[in-house]
């Protein structure tokens, strides 16, 4: 038996094994799966939401979330509410009735496209409101998660930021990446001088503060452009300050494999750079990258939502989680509406979980525990 | 076991004279003067340079095809230098490589790197450490097929017959080939360098300290392993070692190097029989014998030489038993022996009485 695992291993590559030690560790694999499930769902978020980002409804402001329930005559409904008004302080209350709105999984609800561009009205849950009450005063409204000011759904605005802020994460990633790694290996693999000079621009761009350098970005940023132009912007940015990390694994790394044995042996049987480099010395670290690119999703998406937050990044009508959040600058939202706060459980969670896929990730790939 | 070695030995001698006389007159590798030297620079921002490590300083020696030189001396000698020297693995600072190849003679010192692509075909290198010299990354028919997907020598059927081909030569299976080489043992892995560096079929093969890593059971089969390859593809070996017993076995003739120069190169029976340089002397004494009733003594003390600030005269002269002034002064000139071979020693003034 043992000699038979033995020869199996042998055949197994780095990255079989990678992936046997990976789920190993439960954390970093459900970590994984939260992960994966949370980008599926910003995927195809248009089909995950229950109306459109826009949708308003003044009548139902700050809607506390409705809780679903079941039962076996109407399946699956919440109850409608009716608002009433204090007359002193004219704060907003809402009771349950005992009328019901049916609830149907991939009903046909709001048309829209998905991605802008495939033509499509079902959704994963929608409401079944009588057709003399849509249009009219009458509709309510199903709030899965409650709504805001404008009587926003907050549940689609939730599904729909995501696509933003975990998008963003990952272009700027993907933009830091080829930053990091042109730029890196250019100082690992040529060395000397270029390699000085490189190390101190990462120096000094690591060295600068963050906040003035958005704030004044920012400022910069006409007010005129249309929001895809500034979400592309912040990614820059954002990519433009994220690089360096990445840059300097790359060089180390770079510099400790050039030496190897088997990349002086791949020079002398007529490899050219590119083919050494590629070939040879980017996969002995292509599990360091993953690792480094995967902690480094957490801080991007965190600073989109801090910029956001702050106002210097992503402005209303695009909705991301940082824009979201906005509507919690106040005491009285925290105090009466806890559920405008939402957006930070989904942060914390994904930060969270992209961490620990990242933590398992690294224990997975780290050359010393492997043989 | 060791008597069929042994008669093998004999054979390909036998077989190597006959290569030697018949082209005796065209020697495959031609080094003149090969010099290698590293500039020592200061720690700060300017580097400013403050000194030279002459690693390789005058080397020089004939190779004829099929004959293999073994070159040996303590670490920080420049063995290593003048082999990736040779190879064009470092830029000689000065001298001249005249190889000999498809009846076109180039030096290897000064052919410009676009041209030096195809020359890497016909001259290859067997590292030392088994362990590092092969990519974990990649599986062993990836790590032999190499050079020929390079230089486009073969492609589809005709590569994957050529990689079992070599395989089997090297007393590997050819169901080897998809597994990686964390799976192999040390000699194994050395096998594989092996396959790798003559799959192309060179002229040329530096093995630098090709079994040094290995323990001693597998020394003996790869060696042998060596010795049959280089009969059955006609190969010439540059074999550098610091172990001389090994040298003994597979070289036909041995230069001896301290601090970067050849202090001594003769045949190696002649080597091993008659030893002229002290260095060389001390060298052979500290052989280890297998019998331990045999006081072995030791003949060096000290470390080598510095390379980046060597003694004034003969490098050597601190440690030589038999310095005279004349050591400490002038440096010796390597000079041709009436018997044959070279040394580079004052002791030997008789070198002159002779010319």
């Amino acid at each position: 038996m043992s000699k038979k695992t033995k020869t199996t291993a042998s055949y197994l590559s780095q990255w079989q094994l990678i992936r046997l030690r990976f789920f190993k560790h439960k954390l970093a694999a459900a970590s994984l799966f939260i992960v994966v499930g949370l980008y599926v769902v910003a995927g195809f978020s248009e089909f995950f939401a229950t109306y459109s980002t826009d949708m308003m409804n003044i009548n139902q402001q700050y809607n506390p979330p409705m809780p679903v329930k079941f039962n076996f005559s109407d399946g699956l409904y919440v109850n409608k509410v009716k608002r009433n008004i204090d007359p002193v302080s004219f704060h907003k209350e809402y009771t349950e009735t005992d009328e019901k709105i049916g609830l149907t999984f991939f009903g046909k609800g709001h048309s829209y496209k998905l991605w802008g561009v495939i033509p499509c009205s079902r959704h994963l849950l929608v409401a079944t409101n009588t057709t003399e009450e849509i249009g009219t005063d009458k509709e309510t409204f199903f709030y899965l998660f409650g709504s805001d000011k404008y009587g926003r759904d907050i549940y689609t605005r939730l599904i729909a930021g995501a696509r933003v802020s975990l998008s963003i994460g990952l272009i700027a990633i993907a933009i830091s990446f080829v930053l990091g790694i042109v730029i890196g290996g250019i100082s690992g693999y040529v060395g000397g001088k270029t390699d000085l000079i490189i190390q101190r621009i990462i120096e000094i761009i690591g060295g600068f503060p963050k906040l003035p350098l958005w704030m004044a970005i920012a400022a910069a940023m006409p007010q005129d452009w249309s929001p895809l132009t500034v979400y592309f912007c912040i990614t820059v940015v954002l990519s433009l300050m994220g690089w360096t990390g990445l840059a300097r694994t790359v060089r180390s790394k770079l510099l400790q494999l050039r030496e190897e044995d088997y990349a002086v042996a791949a020079s002398l049987l007529g490899a050219s750079h590119s083919r050494i480099i590629f070939k040879h010395l980017i996969p002995g670290f292509t599990s360091h990258i993953i690792v480094t690119l995967t902690m480094r999703v957490p801080g991007m998406i965190l600073g989109e939502t801090s910029l956001s937050f702050l106002g210097l990044g992503l402005r209303p009508p695009v909705v991301s989680w940082g824009v979201m959040l906005q509507d919690c600058m106040n005491m009285q939202a925290v105090a009466l509406y806890p559920w405008l706060l939402l957006p930070l459980f989904f942060i914390v969670a994904s930060v969270l979980s992209l961490n620990f896929l990242g933590d398992g990730l690294r224990d997975a790939a780290d050359p010393y525990s492997a043989k | 076991m060791k008597e069929k070695s042994c008669n093998k030995l004999e054979e390909s001698k036998v077989a190597r004279d006959a290569v030697d006389s018949s082209s005796l007159e065209q020697p495959l590798l031609r080094v003149r003067g090969l010099c290698k030297y590293f500039p020592i620079f200061n720690k700060g921002i300017m580097r400013k340079q403050i000194g030279i490590v002459k690693a390789a300083d005058g080397i020089s020696f004939d190779l004829m095809p099929g004959e293999t030189l073994g070159i040996v001396g303590e670490s920080g000698s420049g063995k290593t230098t003048v082999g990736r020297t040779i190879l064009r693995a470092l830029d000689p600072t000065d001298g001249e490589v005249s190889f000999f190849c498809d009846n076109d003679i180039i030096d290897l010192a000064t052919v410009p790197r676009k041209r030096l692509k195809k020359l890497r075909t016909k001259m290859q290198m067997i590292f030392q450490d088994p362990f590092s010299s092969l990519n974990p990354r990649m599986t062993v028919r990836d790590i032999v097929a190499e050079p020929l997907i390079i230089h486009k020598m073969a492609k589809g059927k005709e590569l994957e017959d050529k990689v079992t081909e070599m395989l089997i030569k090297v007393g590997l299976q050819p169901e080897h080939k998809m597994r990686y080489p964390h799976a192999f043992s040390g000699g194994q892995r050395q096998r594989i360098g092996i396959a790798r560096a003559l799959i192309m079929k060179p002229l040329l093969v530096v093995a630098d300290e090709a079994v040094s890593a290995l323990d001693v059971s597998v020394q003996a089969q790869v060696i042998n392993l060596m010795k049959d390859l280089q009969q059955d593809l006609g190969l010439t070996y540059i074999f550098i070692a610091h172990d001389l017993s090994v040298v003994k076995h597979i070289c036909d003739k041995v230069a001896v190097m301290y601090a970067g120069k050849i202090v001594e190169l003769a045949k190696t029976e002649q080597l091993f029989k008659d030893p002229k340089h002290p260095y060389t002397r001390a060298l052979l004494r500290a052989v280890p014998s297998p019998d331990p009733n045999i006081k072995m003594e030791f003949g060096l003390e000290g470390e080598v030489a510095d390379p980046g600030k060597l003694p004034p005269g003969c490098a050597f002269h601190p440690r030589c038993r038999e310095c005279f002034d004349k050591c400490k002064s002038e440096i010796p000139e390597l000079l041709q022996l009436k018997k044959g071979g070279l040394l580079s020693c004052h002791i030997n003034s008789e070198n002159k009485k002779e010319k």
